[in-house]
């Protein structure tokens, strides 16, 4: 929709935008997000398009992901085979409720920073591990965990001006395995649950690596728990889930109830360890 | 920075605003074919290209289009040229109101290597696309180079599948929906909305919003007329409270309009519409139908007087209420050997129309006749309305309907002409009003959602002998549709039965909620759901198969209908199918095809319900149809009803072109326009083929009757001079006839979710002769699909405050591809003696047995029945696991410990 109080669209200059941001700014990345809901105290849009972020940058530490990258230059990203985890990804990317239409132009950034308890790139990113990198006015960096950073619904952690630079999933995380679970209350609606379980090296039932459960979608943030112990029994797991969120802790919105989702919750997540445990 | 669009370089003074996304600034462009459906980027309607890529241009920076490659539907193709997508949709008649049209071709055009999809890929593909008409099947079609029309017969038209005239026009993008154009001085109105749902304007302060640059007018409830009317519009203005006034000094509801402020963009009208102060005192509000009626509740429309105003008792909130007994229900309850009893309750849904409303108004002639271009089904109630409240003869007033981007019911309303009309009329200025999908949802109507009890007795043999329909009916804050929604809803349900022992209690209540109007089916679709489960339940105690305790019971031509009441009113037997529609269900059902289900895990069961209509609304309708032959050999054909995607436009050429002995291509039509027949009701109550088809048949033949004898050289002499040869004929509405819909699920469901998959769907419809029938089938197919959503997923849910907070398209879950599965549609082959041709209605039937018939699928897959709309899945596995259903993971083992 239009944005009519906008008065200027400017090229986002690096961290000198960082340093100028002032009152009625805001980030544009692909703008699926700014230009889908009426925000009159807007007067400019800082486009960060301008600054060319390289999408997606492998590294010996592990993915980095520019906030600036399309869901669909994610979804076609050609992972490289010592990185398993990877394998969820496009599961993840047709999480979204838009289209490939809207591939083309939301951002993995985007996605993040307006903070919905269904946003599958939180779910994804929080699933393996991924911490954020943020500019911050002043100059600096801090980095946050994804879970760090969604907070609630629509909330997140970042101060006014700050800006999501990347997300850097670690090297660790993708080189274990991955599996994920979605439900919605229509065929490819808006996800009412998104779990993510990974099993860190080395692969294995007992004995091997951590077994971590990210839980997305049903609760406003993302909850993770982890197994040090490897792969837990069923009934450990429920337990953990039991024991990490009430009743009350579960999301309440139109996408489900609360006592369904969490039903949905320790369904998916048995679903989850029985797969990683085979 | 340079623009180039559909291969047009722009000037490069051309510049979008900085904040413009790129559907606005196409439109600006003149590349109409570029739609709004949701301004969010759900829909899909504003699908274009950027080097090759599709996407939502509303989403799109309309800057970041500099030096891309823009295509629209207008550049993918013409209708001379057609691209291959397009052709592919005129052939399959991939569309209905056309509105969504651009959306999907353009989504196909951009799919890349063109390589077929099916299943869940093409469901995936779609699932941002929204279709409200066709129910998708139409569009699958398409999809798969699947060729549906039929080639055209001079004087055999009826019968055939036939395209739709504006086809080619919409395919690619040129046909002209009702804010496509854009007059010279155009100025633009925006709304101050109510923030809240009960309060009074101590003061309203418009200074500083006047101050705005831009801004030319601002009308508050000081400023326009205080006539009392409704928006909701029938043929006789006296159906429907006079409660509501163009602007008030008490709101009523959340959103409810306030003010409207007009400039010369739509941002400086947005900017004056903050810019105004309003002084609120804020009054306690009731939004629950039952406390509503309770002692002591906060009164919508206390102040009014209840003669004057037609309101039953304001004091109660009461708007309206029926209380009948025929026969002596006591005494049949009391020789029933089974008795059936439910309560339930049917939420408030949309529309969703992809066409939102919107209204263009302006002076000419001097001055002397106001016009108003519209998007309604009803432009001469409109019209007649409009006169009334602006206090000029009808006759000064025009109102049209151009193409008009969907309705189901929702524009049989007043709500945005009026202001248009006084800012026009003040400003001698064209001006318009476009909603948002936001004010589509929190100020325009729904239905009206109703608490239903129902109660039904029967002998050990399967007759039945008393039935009882209690319901409450919530209107919202104004009473549009409410009484007569209510009446409606307590009449076929019932009729369709034969018992003489039936009793009804009704009653229609104000809160301080969005107003509920007409929608699909007008009350039915509510007291079907009901009647339909108890029916159900019923037969279930007997033990008798619901089909054969249906056809037991139903009425039969020669009997009376008794609901309301037994005295015989203009309702006949013209025709009747029901017999047939229940044994094509049974047959289709007792058919080994459909899916299997995913696994053993799911629960199977199979459920019927029917659904009776009558052809037209009690109380008359009126159509005008005037037909000539003009001299250039062309004939011209002008009725008053309005195409809105339920293929009326195509039909009346096919009835006229029967009537001539002609081809469709030599009648142009010329329709839904105050200025080309004297009157018509409009389109609504299934009336569009029935009644405005009956007058267009009658004026045909007395056309083809004049030319005959005229003889060929008669009519060649007044063609030498110039003359057109002119007939008009019109028809009232009454007698009317009954038409019938079965419909036939298989369903699986999973306990452990609450999901439903529809393994069969089946419909049975009784519409007399089929005049089209790709068309008719997709009506039915459409109707299926729009009651699924409301079956099973979509509510607008109010919270606390009164506030919808279902306002878009991402949180009110409307059907995509994904969740609609094909239906197979079988036709009664019956004639009807009082329809044009023999034909029946199918606009709003194939609506109403839907959702009853799912629900007594999963009763018989689950055991237990679903007495609330809709049948989500939360909500489903939340009541099968408090009913003790194996397999809800709630009954045993670890993961359901807690639970």
């Amino acid at each position: 929709m239009d944005l009519n109080t906008v008065e200027q669209l400017v090229p986002a200059s690096g961290r000198a935008s960082v340093d100028a941001f002032a009152p009625g700014d805001a980030w544009l990345a692909g703008g699926s997000g700014l230009f889908a809901a009426p925000n009159p105290s807007l007067r400019r849009l800082l486009d960060l398009h301008a600054l060319d972020w390289p999408p997606l940058t492998a590294t010996a530490d592990g993915l980095e992901i520019a906030a600036t990258c399309t869901i669909a230059q994610l979804a076609a990203y050609a992972a490289p085979t010592r990185w398993p985890a990877l394998g969820i990804v496009r599961a993840c990317c047709e999480s979204l409720r838009g289209s490939f239409k809207v591939w083309h132009v939301a951002t993995v950034g985007g996605n993040v920073c307006v903070g919905l308890p269904a946003g599958p790139m939180t779910s994804l990113t929080a699933g393996l591990a991924g911490t954020c990198r943020i500019w911050q006015p002043g100059g600096g960096d801090r980095v946050a965990a994804v879970a760090d950073v969604v907070i609630g619904d629509g909330r997140t952690s970042l101060a006014p001006g700050e800006l999501l630079r990347s997300i850097t999933l670690p090297a660790a995380a993708l080189r274990g395995r991955a599996a994920m679970r979605q439900a919605s209350l229509t065929p490819m609606g808006r996800s009412a649950a998104l779990l993510v379980a990974r099993l860190d090296e080395p692969h294995g039932a007992r004995g091997g690596g951590a077994f971590h459960l990210t839980i997305t979608a049903s609760v406003p943030r993302p909850r993770t728990l982890r197994f040090a112990g490897g792969v837990p029994s069923s009934a450990e797991l429920d337990a953990a889930i039991e024991q990490a969120l009430a009743p009350g802790d579960y999301f309440d919105d139109p996408h489900g109830t609360p006592r369904w989702r969490r039903h949905l919750t320790r369904r998916l997540a048995r679903e989850l360890r029985d797969e990683l445990a085979a | 920075m340079s623009f180039r669009i559909d291969g047009d370089d722009l000037p490069a003074t051309v510049r979008p605003r900085p904040g413009q996304c790129l559907r606005t600034f196409l439109r600006d462009q003149g590349r109409m074919g570029v739609k709004k459906g949701c301004d969010t980027g759900d829909c899909g309607a504003c699908t274009v290209h950027v080097d090759g890529a599709p996407v939502h241009s509303c989403l799109y920076p309309a800057v970041r289009a500099a030096g891309h490659e823009v295509t629209t539907i207008m550049g993918l193709g013409a209708p001379e040229a057609p691209h291959p997508v397009q052709q592919a949709f005129l052939q399959a008649q991939g569309f209905q109101c056309g509105f969504c049209t651009a959306g999907f071709v353009m989504t196909a055009a951009g799919l890349g290597d063109g390589r077929p999809m099916g299943g869940d890929e093409l469901a995936r593909a779609f699932k941002s696309n929204l279709c409200r008409c066709t129910g998708y099947r139409a569009i699958r079609d398409a999809l798969a180079g699947v060729r549906t029309v039929e080639d055209d017969v001079p004087g055999a038209s009826v019968g055939r599948s036939l395209p739709a005239p504006a086809g080619p026009e919409i395919v690619t993008g040129r046909a002209e929906f009702t804010l496509d154009h854009a007059p010279a001085g155009l100025l633009h109105m925006a709304l101050l909305r109510s923030p809240h749902a009960h309060a009074r304007i101590r003061s309203i302060d418009t200074t500083a919003a006047l101050a705005v640059p831009g801004v030319e007018l601002v009308l508050t409830h000081e400023d326009v007329p205080g006539t009392l009317y409704s928006t909701g519009r029938h043929s006789s203005r006296l159906d429907d409270p006079d409660d509501t006034r163009i602007l008030d000094a008490v709101v009523r509801h959340r959103e409810q309009r306030v003010a409207a402020v007009v400039a010369d963009s739509v941002a400086a009208a947005e900017a004056g519409v903050r810019a105004i102060l309003v002084d609120w005192e804020v009054l306690p509000a009731v939004f629950d139908p039952e406390e509503a009626l309770a002692p002591g509740a906060p009164l919508v429309h206390g102040e009014k007087d209840a003669a004057a105003s037609r309101i039953a008792d304001p004091s109660r909130n009461l708007v309206g209420e029926v209380h009948t007994v025929c026969g002596d229900p006591d005494a049949g309850f009391a020789r029933a050997d089974a008795i059936a009893e439910g309560t339930f309750h049917v939420q408030r849904i949309q529309h969703v129309h992809l066409e939102t409303h919107g209204a263009t108004a302006w002076l000419d002639r001097g001055g002397s006749r106001l016009n108003v271009r519209t998007s309604t089904q009803v432009p001469f109630l409109v019209r007649d309305e409009l006169a009334l409240l602006l206090g000029r003869e009808p006759s000064t007033v025009r109102v049209f309907a151009a193409r008009v981007g969907g309705g189901f019911g929702g524009k049989q309303e007043l709500l945005c002409e009026d202001l248009v009309a006084l800012a026009a009329l003040r400003l001698h200025r064209p001006v318009r009003l476009e909603f948002s999908r936001a004010e589509q949802f929190t100020a325009a109507t729904t239905r009206h959602p109703m608490r239903l009890r129902v109660r039904l007795g029967a002998t050990a043999s399967g007759d039945l002998t008393a039935m009882e329909l209690e319901l409450l009916s919530n209107t919202g804050a104004y009473g549009n549709h409410g009484a007569a929604v209510m009446f409606h809803a307590c009449n076929e349900s019932l009729g369709v039965y034969r018992c003489e022992h039936v009793r009804v209690d009704g009653q229609v209540v104000y809160t301080h909620t969005v107003p509920a109007g007409a929608l699909r089916g007008y009350g039915l679709s509510q007291s079907i759901f009901a009647v339909e489960s108890v029916v159900d339940d019923l037969a279930r105690q007997l033990g008798i198969d619901p089909i054969a305790f249906r056809e037991r019971n139903v009425v039969r031509p020669g009997d009376r209908f008794v609901a309301m009441t037994d005295e015989p009113d203009d309702v006949e037997f013209g025709s009747y199918g029901l017999d047939q529609c229940l044994a094509l269900v049974r047959d289709a059902l007792a058919d080994d095809t459909g899916d299997e289900a995913p696994g053993p895990e799911w629960l199977v069961g199979e459920g019927v319900a029917l659904g009776m209509l009558d052809a037209g609304p009690p109380g008359g309708h009126h159509a005008d149809a005037r037909i000539s032959l003009e001299p250039d050999g062309g004939v011209r054909l002008a009725v008053g009803t309005a195409e809105f995607g339920n293929g009326t436009a195509t039909v009346h050429r096919q009835i006229a072109a029967t009537a001539l002995g002609v081809g469709v291509d030599a009648i142009t039509l010329v329709a839904s326009d105050t200025a080309a027949v004297a009157h018509d009701s409009g389109a609504f109550a299934s009336a569009g083929v029935f009644v405005a088809g009956r007058a267009t048949w009658l004026a045909a033949q007395a056309l083809a009757s004049r030319l005959a004898a005229l003889g060929q050289a008669g009519v060649a002499e007044l063609a030498a001079a110039g003359e057109s040869i002119v007939e008009a004929a019109s028809f009232t509405g009454s007698p009317r006839s009954v038409g019938f819909n079965v419909h036939g699920f298989r369903v699986a469901v999973l306990p452990a979710t609450g999901e439903v998959r529809i393994l069969r769907s089946v419909q049975a419809a009784d519409a007399g002769v089929v005049m089209n029938p790709a068309q008719c089938r997709a009506q039915v197919e459409g109707g299926t699909a729009q009651a699924l959503g409301a079956a099973l997923d979509e509510e607008v849910l109010i919270d606390g405050s009164g506030a919808v907070v279902t306002a878009d398209l991402r949180t009110y879950n409307w059907p995509t591809m994904a969740l609609v599965p094909p239906t197979e549609v079988r036709f009664a082959e019956t004639h009807d003696a009082l329809g044009p041709l023999g034909a029946k209605p199918m606009s709003e039937a194939p609506f109403n047995p839907v959702a009853p018939a799912l629900a007594n699928a999963i009763r018989a897959a689950t055991g237990v029945r679903p007495t609330r709309l809709p049948m989500r899945r939360d909500r489903l596995w939340e009541a099968l696991a408090d009913a003790g259903v194996p397999g809800t993971g709630v009954e045993a083992g670890p993961v359901g410990a807690g639970d």
